[in-house]
This record gives C-alpha cells, sequence and structure tokens, in this order.
C-alpha cells in the first residue's frame, strides 16, 4: 500500500479553508474519545471547554486576554515563517521584552507617574525582544549556525536571566524576600478598557498589530520581500532582495512583537516582575501561527480558539476535575492534524495498493 | 488502473530478425495531455538507434516506460519477441536494461564506490566492487578513483559514474540520454570510444540526442518524435542535418531577419578585466573577461554548459558584485559595486538562464511575478506600498505583446509551459526597453515558434539601439541573430569575432578550449569521419 | 581515595550523558535519512511518562523500559505520517508532537507524581564490579548504559558497514537521485523516525526508571533539545555523539558541584552552562566548516514528494 501526493495545479480555495476547520473538529472527536476514557461525559466536556466560556463577560475578557499576547506574538513569527527562519525562540525574547520594559517600570517607581514611562516601558520591551532576536539572527547570516537550536536554548538562558534578576537586583526590598520586585505605580500599567480591572489595552495593541501585520504582508514590497524569499531565494536575489538582511528584519519583527507582548503582559496583567511571567506564550503562539496558516486575520481566529481552549481547561480543571495537561495535548493534536489536512489543499492524495515500488499506470 | 493487456502475436515492424527489445503502440499520458501517442521502436542487438526530437516531444517519456520509470496507458514492450511488463526499474535492469540519465541520480556527500553499490546486489561489495571498478577502467577506458567523493568530480567524472553503474550489470540494451550535453568534445570522444566498443560487443543502445552530427555519425538507425508521435524512421547516415532537423521540427519555422555590419552606436556594456573567483566547488572562475557591446548591437557568448556562463550572468547582472567598480560599465558608468535593481535603475535588463525558480517564481502569479523584476523600473510601488492593479496591467501588456498562453487570468508561473514562461520572462524586460539587455540562454528547453518569437523580438531591441549580450549554447542561434561571437571556456573569453567572419568549426574548436582557431586536429562539427561499417 | 572521587564523578557524567546518548543516537539515524525531529522532548517526555506507569504497573523495569520505548515510537508514527506520508512541514510537525507528547506524559503521569520505586538494577559481577578506580564505570552499570553504549557501536557499523546503512545515508543525502534509482525513500525514512522515536522514549525511560526512580511533570527539562544540538555538534556521527553527551553530562555535573560549593556564583549562571554551551558549541562547528561537500546531510529538512 502506498500513499501517492499528487501536486494539484492550483491549490483548493474551498479545501484552504475548510480544512482547518475539518481539522478542528477531528481533534474535537478525539478529544472527546480522550475525556470519555478519564470517565467524564464528552457532552458535559464540550461545553466546559467551549460553550461555557463564551458565556460570561469575565471569561469573554479572560479570552481576549489571553489571545492578545497569542495573536501579537504569532504575527511577528508569521514574517518569519513565511520567509523560511524558523524562529522558535519567541519565548524567550517575550522574556526578554518583558524583563527590560519591567526595569523601566521598576527604576522609575516612586517618580510620581511621569506620562512618559509607559510609552517608555513598552519601547524598551519591543527594543529588548528585538535585540534578543538578532543574537540568532546574527549567528545564522553570518555563521550559518542553525537558528531553530539557537532561538530555542536562549529560551532557557533568558529565563534563568529574569530568575536572576527577580531574586537579586529587582527584588523588592520591602517584600519580605518574595522573589517579585515592586509593585508598579499606576503610570506604569496599561490603562484598563472597561469595568472590572481586567481588560487592558494590551488588547487594543495586540488588535493593531495583526492589522499592521496584514497590510505589510500583503500590501507593501517588504511583504512581498518576504514572502519571495520564503518560496524561491534565488528569484529573490535576482529581485534584488537581500537575504541576508531579510533574515534580520523578520527575526527583529518577531523578536520585537514578542518583547512588545512581554511588557504588555507584566505593565497590563502582572504589574510587577516575577520569575515566571509567561505560561508558555511563546510556544503557544507558534501553534497559532501554523493554525492561521501564517496569516495575520487567521492568526487572530486561531489565537481566539486557543485561548477559549485554554480558559475552557481552566474551566474544566475546577468544575469536572479534567487535568490541564489535556488542553495541551488536544493544542498538540490540533496542530498536528491541521497540518497534516493541510496538505489535501495543496495535493491529492490517493492510497494506492500496491508494494511501495509499484507503479501503476495513472 | 491495470496493466496494460497482452496481445497474442506479438508485433513487429520490418523483417529480419527479432528485434533484442521492441516498443509498439505505447500511449501515455497524464491527465489530458498525450505525451507519447501509439510510438513504435525496435531496437536491435550491435545497433546503435537514436531518438531524435525537441523538447516536449515524448522521448524522455518513452525512456522512462523504457525503463520501468513508467508504465505506458496502452501499448506493449517486447523483450526478444516475448511482451513484458516494467512495473519499476529493477525489473528493466533484470531484463538488461541499462540507463544512463542526463541528470545524474548522484549522491555528492558519498564516494564513486558508495554510489555504485548503491544499486549492486548485496553480496557485491567492499573490495570485490573496487575490484570490478578498476576493470572496468581498464577495459573500457572509464578510470575512476573509488574513494573520491562526488562532489569533487567534474561532469564528465560523474557521468562515467554512471555509465559504469549501467555496464556492471551487464546490460542487452544501453539507453543513454542527451549524454553529451555535460561533456566537452575531448570527453565526448571518449563517450563515443566506449559506446563503440559496447556496439561490438552486440549490446544495442539507445542514444537520446538532438545533436544531429553525432547523430549522424553514430547511429545507423533514427526514430524522430514530433509532439509525441513518430513522424519518421531513417539512417541518419543518409541524411543531412538539415533533413533530419526538418523532420525533428515539422514545417518551416519563421527566419529571423537580423541585422549585420551596419554602423553601430557607443559603447553601453562592457566588461573590462573582470577576475572574479569561484564561489564554490562546482562553480568556474573568471579570468581575466573583457568585452564590450554598443548600442544596436547583439554579442553571442558560446560555450558549453559549466564554462563560467553562470558566473558570467551573476556578474552582469549585480548578483554577485566585484572588487573592481570600473570592471562592469554601463553606458561608462562604473555599476561593478552596484546591486541589481541599482542596474537596472541604470536601463539595463537581465533574463537567468533558469525560469523556474530564478527568472519567476514559480509559486507566484504572473502580476507578482512582473512586480518582482520590474519593481525598480515601473511604477509599481507608492512609498513602500504595491499597486497591485499596476503589477496586473504591466503582466497583461507582457502577455499580450508576447502570446503567451496560460490558464486563468493571473495563475501561477509554474503552470506554464517551458516557452510560454520564457517568452513572459523575456517579454517582461524587453518591454521595460532597457538600453542594455544580458540575456542567458534565450531559448532553452523552448518549442520552435515561441523560440523565434523570441529571438525576433531580441533582433527587433538591438534595432531600436539597445546593447544585447546573449550567452547561448545553441550556435544556430547564435550565427542567426549575433553580429559578433565570442567563446567562454574554462573562465576565459575568446576576443569577439564578427559572425561573417568565422565558422561553426572555429566556434566549436574555441568551445573545447583550442586556442588557435587554425589547428584542425579535433574538428567538432565539420564532416564526420566515416563511421565504422554496421555488422549484418 | 581520590581515585575513587574521580570514578564517583565520572559515573555521574555518564548517568548523566546516556539519556543524551539515547536520544541522540536516534535522532542521529533520523537526520541521516534526511528528516529533522524536533518531536524528541515530546517523545522522550511521553516515554518516560509511560515507562515510569508500566513499570509501576507490572513491576519491572524492563517492561517499562519497552513501554518507554513503545511510547516513543508510537508518537514518532504519527510524526512519520505527517511529515513522509503527507509531506507536511517538519519544524511545525515536530513541535506539534513535542506539545502533544508534554500534554500526553502529563496525563499518563498524574496518577504518580510523587511516588518512588527501586531504581534500576545495577550490574554486579563478583571481582570485576569491585576494581578500584574502574569497577564501577565499566561493570557497575544499569542496563540503560550499557544498552546505550552498544547502541552507539551498533549504529556505527549499521550506518557504514551495511548496504541498509548507505542506502539510508545516501536517501539523507539525496532522496530525489535515490527514488530515481528506485530505492524506497519514503519507507527508509519512516523507518528511521520510528527508531528516532524508540530511542528518544528509551532516553525517557532512563531518567524515570534509573537515573531519578520517580515520575515528576517536565522531568526532562529540555533535553530532547539539547539531544538534538548533540546531533549537529556531533557532525552526524556515532561516536561523537556519545563524546558531545558526555561533554553536556560534564557540564551538567560541573555545574551541580558548583553550586553544592557555593562558588558565589549565580545558580542561575550555573544552571545556564548547558544552553550557552551548546551555542557556543555550534558556533566553533560553523567556525570550522569544510568549504567542499556538506557536513549535514544534504536533503536535511527538506519535504520529499516523489513524483511519478
Amino acid at each position: 500500500m502506498r500513499l501517492d501526493l499528487v501536486p494539484r495545479t492550483r491549490r483548493s480555495a474551498v479545501l484552504d479553508i475548510l480544512s482547518p476547520a475539518l481539522a478542528f473538529v477531528a481533534a474535537v472527536i478525539v478529544g472527546g474519545l480522550a475525556v470519555a476514557a478519564l470517565g467524564v461525559s464528552p457532552g458535559a466536556a464540550f461545553v466546559t471547554y467551549f460553550v461555557a466560556p463564551l458565556s460570561e463577560v469575565w471569561s469573554l475578557q479572560e479570552i481576549a486576554l489571553k489571545a492578545a499576547p497569542l495573536a501579537l506574538i504569532a504575527s511577528g513569527l508569521a514574517f518569519c515563517y513565511r520567509a523560511n527562519v524558523w524562529n522558535i525562540g519567541a519565548e524567550g525574547q517575550f522574556v526578554a521584552g518583558g524583563l527590560a520594559g519591567g526595569w523601566v517600570g521598576v527604576a522609575t517607581h516612586g517618580m510620581g507617574g511621569l506620562p512618559w514611562v509607559l510609552p517608555a516601558m513598552l519601547v524598551a520591551g519591543t527594543l529588548a525582544g528585538a535585540a534578543y532576536a538578532m543574537i540568532p539572527a546574527v549567528l545564522k547570516v553570518r555563521l550559518h549556525v542553525s537558528e531553530i537550536l539557537t532561538s530555542l536554548m536562549l529560551v532557557y538562558v533568558a529565563q534563568l536571566l529574569l530568575d536572576y534578576m527577580v531574586r537579586g537586583p529587582l527584588r523588592d526590598p520591602a517584600g519580605y524576600n518574595f522573589p517579585q520586585s515592586v509593585g508598579f505605580d499606576a503610570a506604569a500599567r496599561l490603562p484598563y478598557l472597561m469595568e472590572g480591572e481586567t481588560l487592558h489595552a494590551g488588547v487594543l495593541v495586540a488588535v493593531l498589530a495583526v492589522g499592521l501585520a496584514t497590510v505589510v504582508l500583503a500590501r507593501t514590497l517588504f511583504g512581498f520581500e518576504v514572502r519571495v524569499v520564503g518560496v524561491s531565494p534565488r528569484a529573490a536575489r535576482f529581485a534584488g532582495f537581500s537575504e541576508a538582511r531579510l533574515t534580520l528584519a523578520v527575526f527583529a519583527i518577531s523578536g520585537g512583537a514578542a518583547g512588545l507582548a512581554g511588557i504588555v503582559e507584566v505593565a497590563g496583567k502582572i504589574g510587577q516582575l516575577q520569575p515566571e511571567i509567561s505560561p508558555g506564550y511563546g510556544f503557544t503562539a507558534i501553534i497559532v501561527a501554523f493554525l492561521g496558516r501564517l496569516s495575520p486575520p487567521g492568526i487572530l481566529v486561531a489565537a481566539l480558539v486557543i485561548a477559549l481552549t485554554t480558559i475552557g481547561g481552566e474551566g474544566a480543571q475546577i468544575d469536572l476535575k479534567l487535568p490541564l495537561d489535556l488542553t495541551r495535548a488536544f493544542q498538540g493534536l490540533l496542530l498536528g492534524l491541521v497540518l497534516g489536512a493541510d496538505v489535501f489543499a495543496g495535493y491529492h492524495v490517493r492510497i494506492v495498493p500496491g508494494g511501495p515500488s509499484g507503479r501503476t499506470t495513472s | 488502473m491495470e496493466a496494460p493487456r497482452p496481445v497474442s502475436a506479438p508485433p513487429r515492424l520490418q523483417a529480419g530478425p527479432t528485434p533484442l527489445f521492441g516498443a509498439y503502440g505505447i500511449v501515455k499520458r497524464f491527465g489530458s495531455f498525450t505525451a507519447n501517442d501509439g510510438v513504435d521502436l525496435e531496437m536491435r542487438s550491435g545497433e546503435i538507434h537514436a531518438l531524435l526530437g525537441e523538447n516536449g516531444a515524448g522521448k524522455s517519456t518513452l525512456m522512462k516506460i523504457l525503463y520501468g520509470l513508467l508504465e505506458p496507458s496502452e501499448g506493449v514492450v517486447t523483450h526478444k519477441g516475448d511482451i513484458v511488463r516494467l512495473p519499476n526499474p529493477e525489473a528493466a535492469r533484470r531484463l538488461g536494461i541499462g540507463m544512463v540519465f542526463q541528470h545524474f541520480s548522484l549522491c555528492e556527500n558519498l564516494t564513486v564506490a558508495e554510489n555504485i553499490a548503491l544499486v549492486m546486489p548485496k553480496d557485491l561489495s567492499g573490495r570485490a566492487l573496487a575490484d570490478r571498478i578498476a576493470g572496468l577502467g581498464i577495459d573500457y577506458g572509464l578510470h575512476l578513483e573509488p574513494d573520491r567523493p562526488v562532489w569533487s568530480l567534474s561532469a564528465g567524472e560523474r557521468q562515467r559514474i554512471e555509465i559504469v553503474r549501467c555496464l556492471l550489470q551487464d546490460p542487452s540494451l544501453v539507453i543513454l540520454d542527451e549524454p553529451t550535453s555535460v561533456l566537452t568534445p575531448g570527453e565526448a570522444e571518449v563517450l563515443f570510444t566506449v559506446l563503440e566498443r559496447l556496439r561490438a560487443e552486440g549490446r544495442a543502445l539507445l542514444y537520446i540526442s538532438h545533436r544531429l552530427e553525432e547523430v549522424r555519425r553514430l547511429c545507423v538507425r533514427a526514430t524522430i518524435l514530433r509532439a509525441g508521435k513518430v513522424v519518421g524512421a531513417c539512417d541518419p547516415r543518409e541524411e543531412t542535418a538539415r533533413s533530419l532537423a526538418a523532420m525533428m521540427v515539422g514545417g518551416a519555422v519563421r527566419a529571423v531577419t537580423a541585422r549585420r555590419g551596419e554602423a553601430v552606436g557607443r559603447e553601453r556594456l562592457a566588461l573590462d578585466r573582470l577576475a572574479l573567483p569561484a564561489p564554490g566547488l562546482h562553480a568556474t572562475a573568471l579570468r581575466d573577461v573583457s568585452l564590450r557591446v554598443a548600442g544596436g548591437e547583439i554579442l553571442g557568448i558560446a560555450g558549453i554548459a559549466g564554462n563560467g556562463q553562470a558566473e558570467l550572468f551573476a556578474a552582469l547582472s549585480g548578483e554577485t558584485r566585484v572588487a573592481d567598480p570600473e570592471a562592469v560599465r554601463l553606458d561608462g558608468k562604473g555599476v561593478g559595486a552596484l546591486g541589481i535593481n541599482a542596474r537596472r535603475g541604470l536601463g539595463a535588463g537581465f533574463v537567468p538562464e533558469e525560469r523556474n525558480g530564478h527568472a519567476a517564481a514559480p509559486l507566484m502569479s504572473l502580476s507578482e511575478n512582473a512586480l518582482l523584476a520590474r519593481h525598480p523600473t515601473a511604477p509599481l510601488t507608492r512609498f513602500g506600498l504595491l499597486r497591485l492593479a499596476a503589477a496586473r496591467d504591466l503582466a497583461r501588456r507582457v502577455i499580450e505583446a508576447f502570446d503567451v498562453r496560460k490558464a486563468g487570468p493571473d495563475p501561477a508561473a509554474g503552470t506554464l509551459s517551458g516557452g510560454n514562461l520564457q517568452k513572459f520572462v523575456v517579454g517582461r524586460e524587453i518591454l521595460a526597453e532597457p538600453g542594455v539587455l544580458v540575456i542567458n540562454q534565450p531559448t532553452w528547453g523552448v518549442d520552435a515558434a515561441a523560440a523565434a518569437h523570441i529571438r525576433q523580438a531580441v533582433v527587433d531591441l538591438a534595432a531600436r539601439g539597445a546593447a544585447i549580450l546573449v550567452i547561448s549554447q545553441d550556435l544556430d542561434e547564435l550565427f542567426e541573430i549575433a553580429g559578433s561571437i565570442a567563446v567562454l571556456h574554462d573562465g576565459t573569453l575568446s576576443p569577439a569575432v564578427p559572425t561573417g567572419e568565422t565558422s561553426r568549426a572555429a566556434i566549436g574548436l574555441l568551445m573545447g578550449g583550442s586556442r588557435d582557431p587554425a589547428d584542425s586536429g579535433r574538428r567538432h562539427d565539420a564532416a564526420p569521419a566515416p563511421a565504422p561499417a554496421p555488422p549484418h | 581515595m581520590t581515585l575513587d572521587i574521580v570514578q564517583m564523578v565520572l559515573v555521574t557524567v555518564l548517568a548523566a550523558a546516556t539519556p543524551l546518548i539515547l536520544a541522540g543516537i536516534g535522532e542521529l539515524v533520523a537526520e541521516r535519512s534526511g528528516v529533522l525531529n524536533l518531536g524528541v522532548e515530546g517523545m522522550m517526555i511521553f516515554g518516560a511518562a509511560v515507562s515510569f506507569a508500566v513499570a509501576m504497573q507490572t513491576g519491572s523495569t524492563v517492561l517499562g523500559a519497552l513501554g518507554g520505548a513503545g511510547a516513543g515510537l508510537a508518537l514518532a508514527a504519527l510524526f512519520g505520517i505527517l511529515t513522509v506520508g503527507l509531506a507536511a512541514n517538519q519544524v511545525a510537525s515536530g513541535l506539534s508532537l513535542t506539545i502533544l507528547g508534554l500534554g500526553l506524559s502529563g496525563l499518563v503521569g498524574a496518577g504518580y507524581v510523587g511516588i518512588k520505586r527501586d531504581p534500576a538494577p545495577h550490574l554486579a559481577i563478583p571481582g570485576l564490579t569491585d576494581l578500584p578506580g574502574v569497577g564501577r564505570l565499566l561493570f557497575g552499570q544499569d542496563a540503560f548504559v550499557y544498552t546505550a553504549v552498544a547502541l552507539v557501536a551498533a549504529v556505527s557499523w549499521f550506518l557504514w558497514r551495511t548496504r541498509a546503512g548507505l542506502t539510508l545515508r545516501a536517501i539523507g543525502d539525496d532522496p530525489v537521485a535515490t527514488h530515481a534509482l528506485g530505492l524506497k525513500v519514503r519507507r527508509v525514512r519512516f523507518l528511521a523516525v520510528l527508531f528516532g522515536g524508540a530511542c528518544a522514549g528509551l532516553g525517557g525511560a532512563y531518567l524515570a526508571l534509573a537515573y531519578t526512580p520517580f515520575w515528576s511533570p517536565g522531568m526532562t527539562a529540555g533535553r530532547g533539545w539539547i539531544a538534538l544540538a548533540l546531533v549537529v555538534f556531533a557532525s552526524w556521527r556515532p561516536l561523537r555523539v556519545a563524546v558531545g553527551a558526555l561533554l553536556f553530562g560534564g557540564a551538567t555535573v560541573l555545574q551541580l558541584h558548583a553550586q553544592a560549593a557555593g562558588l558565589g556564583v549565580p545558580g542561575q549562571l550555573l544552571s545556564a552552562l548547558p544552553y550557552l554551551a551548546t551555542i557556543l558549541a555550534l558556533v566553533l562547528l560553523s567556525l570550522g566548516r569544510r568549504q567542499g561537500g556538506s557536513l549535514a546531510p544534504a536533503a536535511l529538512g527538506r519535504v520529499f514528494t516523489p513524483s511519478r
């Protein structure tokens, strides 16, 4: 038996839209089976995961708050992945941005609410994330070192650096020796968007970023360069696009986006520096980027879906005693199914009887 | 799809002894496209049989069927009169069919011996294999060092691996696909000696080529394919190259009108003692290359593939920059340090050799491909934003002016046929009315009608005052459109000679590396030496 | 006495290196066939969880180890279907398997957190094991360590001394050429991926059954990623994977001892040593690169769809 892939002359537009949806349905079905194996009613689980979070204002806010950093980071990653540059270290760049911006917040603590503090924090976070991403970028461009491995290793380094800073130089002296920095002034916090002190302006930042990414990718010469380099590097050189310059640029963009997401999380939600500032946003964003087919509008939808399942998972943990690992497994499975389903849009897939080397007439 | 149904009595084409291998009524369809349409072919022991045809005539499909890489939609293959089925290359090899591919199936980072061992039976390896390889080297003159990695070998040496790999299986039929396309004339002579030896041993050879002089020299039978059908079968020794070409092409091809010997304008493109180290192990260094092309002039650069054409093109286009800015001059201005877009801005246009992947991105649409090369010279962007409607409009103008056939309003470039994509890629540059145009292999793999269209467009552009540099392996093409010709060999360029004052023979000698055109020791395409009498 | 201390240090270095060798050798085979498997971390940790569960349920370390290898193999099968069968993007597919593996490991291991069992038995040959200085190092290890050493030798022999190994290397160098020669590219790659997953699972089983005789969530702590780096650092040669694993194992041990000795260097810096060392190793490798040919399997990571 043999699996044959015959390229379609043109990608099926119908399947391009349908396949992620079909993959989602398949993942839900598998998840339902797993839930049943754990002794819980699949129906109840479905409601808890997917329906209940949509039914209350506070959980909708939580979804938006979780989706925002995912959408922001993934939009930046889309530039990298479209250009065939594999930045796996967004988590580290997130931490670097949160650390740098947070440092500004700590340094300006008690200075009496100057209006430039928050913008400075955001800028510092973005620049720090971009600069941190330059390390694997330069190593790749100058020395051809695999960016997958270097960016990944640097995640651990960034986390350890944050841990060190929060337990040492940036620790709040009046904090009873807890590993955390002083709480930020109000001027160093992102404003809230509505009653309830939950939904902060980071959501707007994310939406703006997605919009900006959409326009740049589809309608600017730079976005065109990114797209060409990814599919035809020789043609890109023929067009005068420098692969090295583009690699540096897309790493800077994705690092900056991740860094911005980091400081937004720190200044918006957490309000201080602590050893853990990310529940794995940098890695989850990779899933979101692929689920969204590397297109910012798709990424926005994918981020909302993933955020929904995460919030649903937290609810399921409380209500149904279902472990959080189930959500994580579901997300990994979903990504795998989306990647598999994506093949059907570009190829006719046929199962052909006969041995692997047997050829039949076509 | 089932295997073709066996026929009760084996078919035959001509009286005489049973052919060693036969193919009868071969039809092969790929969806709605018919690559082979009722092809008959017989191969006899001790005979070198030519399979002639242009690119796209169906030669490679037929060859893949004979080697078991494809199965025919209809028709049968016979071996010594018995109908056989060839579901895969192993079955073909077991029947004694061997193949030497045009594009070598070699793993660069493995050694010669390892590459050969890959297709040998398990028990033949190590010392025994090395001895067999050495033996073949002595017997046939195919010398190989078993432990050298393939990436360090020349094209001729790599082909030797393919031939040895094939011979070790003691084939009774050897299929050779365009074997001389990457060889120097000297290496080709070595090959011909080997082929003659194989023929004398009683093997059958199927020689696929479009080099008519070689075919006339080596082969006693020729089958000519055009558009999937057999349009002729003859003894090539009794034909002329012209008559064979006429059968291959079928119908008169519009002659190109070229200007010759008129007064030309000022110098527009110049290389001044350009020297470039080889960018990689397989690339060619450029040494002391100088040339001048004036407005209205077409300079042809002849040469066998792999002698520095790609490196020369990259230096001219700006994809490779040079240390000395004055080594490359456009309209008198030293541009050696400038990139490709800066040179485009100065009025230069470029058409690289590979249309799929270099000149055009196959997965992107034609309008995006127009954007690719024309964004510096056409108003396709504003403040960094793309003007997609303008790009589509430009693409449409190119398609209309150059009669580009395509499916759909703005399809992916990869869906176009070779000739149409080449017309688009050339037209994209010509519509910019460049003052200087550099083209590498303008009509490689392009059907005759499209090729004529492209050549005429180039000639017309020169008539409008542009300086044009055409790099081509096709001597006929260069003699047709170029006013003067220089030869690139191993990274050095011979002095340019007006076309009217030289001959194919002289150019052929320079292509082979001879420094003195008067040296007639090896004549590349003059009248061939009498072929050895074929056995009966 | 110092000889015994040296031996003790070497034993801990070898213990730290063993999971890296196991996962690294498996990944080496997969990469030699041209497939980049970023799911190693997920396969390793899933293997750890399953191996502990099976060992607890059956009471047998051997069955636990087999269970761990089987778990890694199962995830690798999914990965193989995606990347080899369906020609999906290898980087994204690998990551999806890592996340899936991490999630599944938490599910499987949930019931076993905080439970200890007897560690895997160590070899004890009377006379040999008691040799001063080398006895425990050479003759007193558990089966996992000996398996790792045997695997290094076996894979070396397989790749360079058998036809199947040559075929695998050729496929990793040029799948198009080998396909044209009639070799079964996708079948070989799928099998290589399965082997890689089983080895990763076995490496995880070592962590949960021998290195520490318990399961804790996230216990691989990035070792799968380090194994990936190791393969690059080792220029895809089995013996060098072992050497590199010992070096990294050494770095880990050094970090633990330095922390215990209270050297005044921040603990986080010492913890970061393995990761920084990996980056440094990759940089040094790139600086010393040859001009001709390529060290890596030339087709590594590229999608292959056979054209007919």
